[in-house]
């Protein structure tokens, strides 16, 4: 790879308003994490933010027919391909929103591995938050990516709060997670996952060795 | 290049009329349409095989052998034969004895299967899928080039000093096809034995089709079989026509919109746009269809869904009335034009079927 050649991050939103918390909670979650990239290191940094409002229907065709749209097949490409991943949903009904886990469904689920992902939520209240390591977590850990130990979580009255004796204020913690995962990228833990679809990026195995594989001892 | 249908077999209600045919009116459809199929000129018909509800073709060499004694020239073939569950020795067995009835007109597509409890069903592990595909095709591939077999492997009894009769018909085992959508061990498989190797593509863009080709064609290549132009290569398609196209529109969208395939998902415009599938008329089926060449170069066999979402066979019989005067003949002039010199016009014929042929010209 070359020195010239951009670090990826991806930030996947589920907001379904617009404007919604959970575009701006990812937006500054990539702004934090490009600050402390670019202060650490030399290359430049692409940042992409996957609004899945837009590819709604797109995902629902997809679990249906089989096969992703043009514009769902290019998201699901950037999301496993980025160097690090920013995941962010609404609380939906006690957990991570229908239309982000549909999403996630839709990524093979060896594409992320290795890969550092931040997660974070957005709520109407603060009792929400640990949706963020009841749901979110496991799920990525399903998708065997390396989840960061700092999640965010905002609560609407955290945007016209700062911090107090028991907490820090929600800048802290965006700048917090973002170093994180400037930290895990820039520190080259991150692998990219091979995606089997369309499973060609894959070595071929011989045939030979396919079939040694089943010769009896 | 030949040209024919493939069947899933699905009995699918009628979205148009709320008919939903009997088990034994759309076996009985099946052989109708394999005998229509032939005499529009097609040259294979090919019937996909399930083992649960709503599908019919659970057996099938009985309905092939059945359909070899009512036609005379058609190649009877398969869309998929389960590799996977299938005890290959059966395999051998049922095929060998189809290729003598038809008198070699017999060709065959090993397929993994799409429904997950027929593993359990049969006493296999689905994770086990592609080392059963794998293991099971190298002792059919055996079986019936080798009179005694002493075999031992991982998922079947071993056996000694075994013998598959019959014999595959003058010595000539059935040319294979294998079908894959997604896993490239399979076009590897294929390219390995210089089998062919069939992408049912009615699901997938073609880019995706383009890739698993191609994928096919370099390793056929490494095997030594050829060049990577002359692999024997088989694609899908599914159309629906009338002589306008806003006709064609007009009464195939009920049956898209709710067919147990298709329906309930994205637009029709959106799903023909991204799939092979064409609704419209002949020439846009034409212009469609060669434009699969332009993807994955020239190739050897063209099988059409014809039969899908519910249509009645009233229907499906002139759909293939139009098949095969509008548009095969056209194709056939075209891709003939198109094709260098050297490479296959089509899949390997067995000997007795292609002196029939020499015989009728």
């Amino acid at each position: 790879m070359f020195a010239t050649e951009p670090l990826r991050i991806v930030a996947v939103s589920a907001g379904l308003s617009s404007p919604s918390s959970t575009r701006l909670l990812a937006d500054r979650l990539a702004a934090a994490t490009r600050e402390q990239l670019e202060a650490g290191q030399d290359r430049p940094v692409d940042v992409r933010v996957i609004e899945l409002r837009d590819l709604a229907v797109d995902i629902a065709g997809h679990l249906v027919s089989g096969f992703p749209s043009a514009a769902l097949e290019e998201a699901l490409s950037a999301v496993t391909g980025a160097d690090g991943l920013i995941a962010v949903t609404p609380v939906f009904t006690a957990s991570y929103s229908g239309l982000f886990k549909s999403f996630f469904d839709l990524v093979e689920n060896t594409a992320l591995t290795g890969k550092p992902v931040l997660v974070a939520a957005t709520g109407g209240t603060p009792r929400h938050s640990l949706v963020l390591e009841h749901a979110m977590r496991p799920l990525f850990a399903y998708l065997r990516a390396v989840t960061l130990p700092t999640s965010v979580y905002a609560a609407s009255e955290d945007w016209g709060a700062a911090g107090d004796a028991y907490a820090d204020g929600l800048p802290a913690r965006v700048r917090r997670a973002g170093g994180e995962l400037a930290q895990a990228v820039a520190g080259g833990r991150a692998v990219s996952g091979a995606s089997r679809n369309p499973g060609l990026d894959d070595e071929v195995v011989p045939f030979e060795q396919q079939l040694a594989a089943l010769r009896p001892a | 290049m030949q040209f024919g249908i493939f069947t899933v077999g699905d009995v699918t209600t009628d979205p148009t009329t709320g008919t939903t045919p009997s088990e034994h009116e759309r076996i009985k459809a099946t052989v109708a349409i394999a005998r229509k199929a032939e005499e529009v000129g097609l040259d294979v018909f090919a019937t996909g095989e399930h083992h649960n509800p709503p599908f019919v073709p659970s057996s099938p060499t009985t309905t092939l052998g059945y359909i070899a004694a009512q036609t005379k020239s058609i190649i009877l073939s398969t869309s998929t034969t389960l590799i996977t569950t299938n005890d290959p020795v059966k395999i051998a067995e049922d095929y060998a004895t189809l290729q003598h009835l038809a008198d070699g007109r017999v060709d065959l597509m090993m397929g993994r299967g799409n429904t997950g409890p027929v593993y359990p069903w049969f006493g296999k592990d689905i994770r086990q899928g592609i080392p059963l595909a794998i293991e099971n095709y190298a002792l059919l591939h055996k079986l019936w080039r080798e009179d005694v077999v002493d075999w031992e492997g991982k998922f079947r009894t071993p056996l000694q000093s075994f013998t598959a009769t019959p014999r595959p018909l003058d010595g000539v085992p059935p040319f294979v096809w294998h079908g894959s959508i997604r896993s490239p061990e399979i076009a590897e498989q294929a390219a390995y034995y210089g089998d062919g190797f069939f992408h049912n593509n009615i699901f997938w863009p073609i880019e995706h089709t383009r890739k698993m080709v191609q994928l096919y064609r370099q390793r056929y290549a490494h095997y030594g079989h050829g060049t990577a132009e002359q692999a024997i290569v088989g694609l899908g398609g599914q159309v629906f026509m009338r002589k306008n196209s806003q006709d064609a529109v007009r009464e195939f969208r009920p049956y898209f919109d709710n067919a147990p395939v298709y329906g309930h998902g994205p637009s029709m415009e959106d799903f023909t746009q991204q799939t092979p599938l064409t609704v419209g008329s002949p020439q846009e089926v034409i212009e469609r269809t060669l434009t699969f060449r332009d993807a994955v170069g020239d190739y050897q066999r063209q099988l059409f869904l014809m039969d899908h979402a519910g249509l009645p066979l009233k229907t499906v019989l002139e759909q293939l009335d139009i098949l095969g005067e509008e548009v095969v003949p056209v194709l056939r002039k075209e891709f003939a034009a198109l094709r260098p010199a050297g490479v296959p016009e089509t899949a390997p014929l067995h000997p007795a079927y292609a002196a029939t042929l020499t015989k009728e010209s």
